[in-house]
């Protein structure tokens, strides 16, 4: 299997280069810190709105913010396929047997691999902070799962709209564009009976919100096992779906040099 | 055996016809050389050679294989050192060339074995772990050479190798490519806009302009098909048509061209016929400005044949 050899070669490269300046995971990880330690402690009375299935706000955000920032770190990831096409690193490959699938597929590997590892820390912060996930290893493993079939679905949109728009400005007001309307379409932050009935719908057909719920249910009681099966299996079918997409405009950039 | 065959390519970017019909052929163990100014269609030749492009029509080997129906093979025979390197800049260099390797179906200790070869072959092995961030131009060519040529191919597609070197690197970089096509026994494919690059590398040359093949032949071929010097007169001011029937007049060939206020014209002996066209133009009232005169250069081989001073349809894109 060429596709998976080369996919796996190229996703070390890249992994690689992005170890080399830990820097980036780490200020990626500012923004759900601020979320978790500001937010989570200025709104941890808005349970008692009811509707949240706990009494602790950090509980019920702590899944989220795992899937909130795999979901953000998702749309920038069409930025680096920038750079390698800036840089025609692409096009060194193209001349070369290397699986075409491999360079699409690595970038989505890559993105998915960054947002696992900021799921760890995020959690073990939140293990600190005093959350506990009653489910256990196999919850810990759930709300990783669902940060990184969150990252590929949007990974593979954001590597389509890469190969489309081939400029990084583009790329930064689409990010900016959807990323905040599909942040507050979702119950990320509070409960879903609190939300008005229109956003109520709404949310249903967001995959943000589909990725909250399934890693959410697990920190909650009478975790209901088979609703996350059915989401994470909707994030899967979902991530087929947009990677095909992504290497279909892959083939359309071939075919334009 | 010919290794690459190129036939009637032709290829169209929106209003440009960027291939109008290039037709040639690299013999296998030659250096060939595609020169022309930018523009020219000398990259997107290279690029439908190495398979990144498809061309509009016409058709192409390269050792054998279909660029088109068996991309794949040609992939695995060849080396591609593109114009802007392409390799990654925040991976070693080592690291760059085991990657290479591996999409190339290499690996093991002959990987390890090659990697380490090619590092000391362009020089570049006591920088072969750090950042190709920090390397010099002239580095950076020479780790891109070593990406080209990782799997051993037989054919080597060198695109403008020079363009951005210093005059230092460039003439130590001629060095090395003939070198390689040396000890490597390849048949390399070279583009430049170098004239004396080309005269320099090429063992055999097409001249391309506006997306054709002009000349093909030897440097030297090439130059002794003009017979003759060149006399460069620039006058002072523009009666340009009446000099130029003074010169004719003189005795000296009638093949003539002019580029704004020099004239170029081609003598059989210009040290003995130099004077004569000068005093000419003096008892004719035409005031020179300056007048020199030169062996055939390449420079004049593209200008007999395609009626354009190289310099300027190189400056003027």
């Amino acid at each position: 299997m060429t596709v998976l050899r080369d996919t796996w070669f190229m996703t070390v490269r890249q992994a690689r280069n992005l170890m080399r300046e830990p820097i980036w995971i780490v200020l990626l990880l500012v923004q759900p810190m601020v979320w978790l330690l500001l937010y989570g402690q200025l709104f941890r009375n808005v349970t008692r709105l009811g509707g949240f299935g706990t009494s602790s706000y950090i509980t019920f955000l702590a899944p989220a913010i795992v899937v909130m920032n795999a979901f953000f770190g998702a749309t920038w990831s069409g930025m680096s396929m920038i750079n390698d096409l800036d840089h025609k690193v692409v096009e060194r490959f193209l001349a070369t047997p290397a699986s075409r699938l491999s360079i699409v597929l690595s970038q989505i590997v890559r993105s998915a691999l960054t947002a696992a590892i900021q799921a760890v820390i995020i959690l073990v912060v939140s293990f600190i902070l005093g959350v506990r996930i009653h489910t256990g290893v196999l919850g810990w493993l759930t709300i990783i799962l669902a940060g990184i079939l969150v990252n590929s679905a949007f990974a593979g949109i954001s590597q389509a709209i890469a190969l489309l728009t081939r400029r990084e400005a583009t790329m930064i007001a689409i990010a900016n564009f959807i990323g905040l309307p599909l942040l507050f379409l979702s119950s990320t932050m509070i409960a879903r009976p609190q939300m008005p009935g229109w956003m109520q719908s709404a949310a249903s057909l967001n995959p943000v919100d589909w990725g909250v719920r399934a890693a959410r249910e697990v920190v909650l009681p009478h975790t209901n096992w088979s609703a996350v099966g059915w989401r994470l299996l909707l994030l899967f079918a979902l991530t087929a779906v947009t990677a095909a997409w992504a290497t279909s405009t892959f083939r359309a950039y071939q075919r334009s040099l | 055996m010919d290794a690459i065959v190129v036939s009637e390519l032709r290829k169209r970017y929106g209003d440009v016809q960027a291939l109008d019909g290039v037709s040639f052929a690299v013999r296998e163990g030659e250096v060939f050389g595609l020169l022309g100014p930018n523009g020219a269609g000398k990259s997107t030749t290279v690029r439908v050679l190495v398979t990144l492009t498809h061309p509009d029509s016409g058709s192409a080997t390269v050792n054998g294989h279909d660029v088109i129906r068996n991309a794949d093979t040609v992939r695995r025979s060849i080396g591609y050192v593109p114009q802007d390197s392409g390799v990654d800049q925040y991976g070693t260099g080592r690291e760059n060339l085991m990657l290479q390797g591996r999409v190339q179906d290499m690996g093991g200790v002959d990987l390890h074995k090659r990697v380490d070869e090619l590092l000391e072959l362009v020089g570049i092995a006591d920088a072969a772990d750090r950042i190709v961030k920090t390397y010099s131009g002239g580095m950076r060519r020479r780790l891109d050479i070593a990406l080209g040529l990782v799997h051993r191919p037989r054919v080597l597609f060198l695109d403008e190798p020079t363009t951005g070197l210093d005059p230092e690197a460039r003439v130590a970089m001629w060095t090395e490519v003939s070198r390689l096509a040396e000890s490597e026994s390849l048949t390399i494919l070279l583009t430049t806009h170098y004239l004396e690059e080309a005269d320099q590398l090429a063992d055999r040359l097409s001249i391309v302009s506006q997306g054709r093949v002009v000349v093909e032949g030897t440097p030297a071929e090439l130059k002794r098909g003009l017979r003759g010097d060149a006399v460069h007169v620039e006058l002072e001011n523009g009666a340009v048509d009446e000099a130029q029937r003074v010169i004719a007049s003189v005795g000296a060939r009638p093949e003539q061209v002019v580029e704004g206020r020099i004239i170029v014209s081609r003598v059989t002996n210009g040290a003995r016929e130099l004077p004569g066209i000068l005093s000419a133009l003096e008892s004719a009232g035409i005031t020179v400005a300056s007048a020199s005169l030169s062996r055939p250069t390449l420079d004049d081989v593209y200008l007999h044949y395609t009626g354009r001073e190289f310099s300027m349809e190189d400056s003027g894109r």
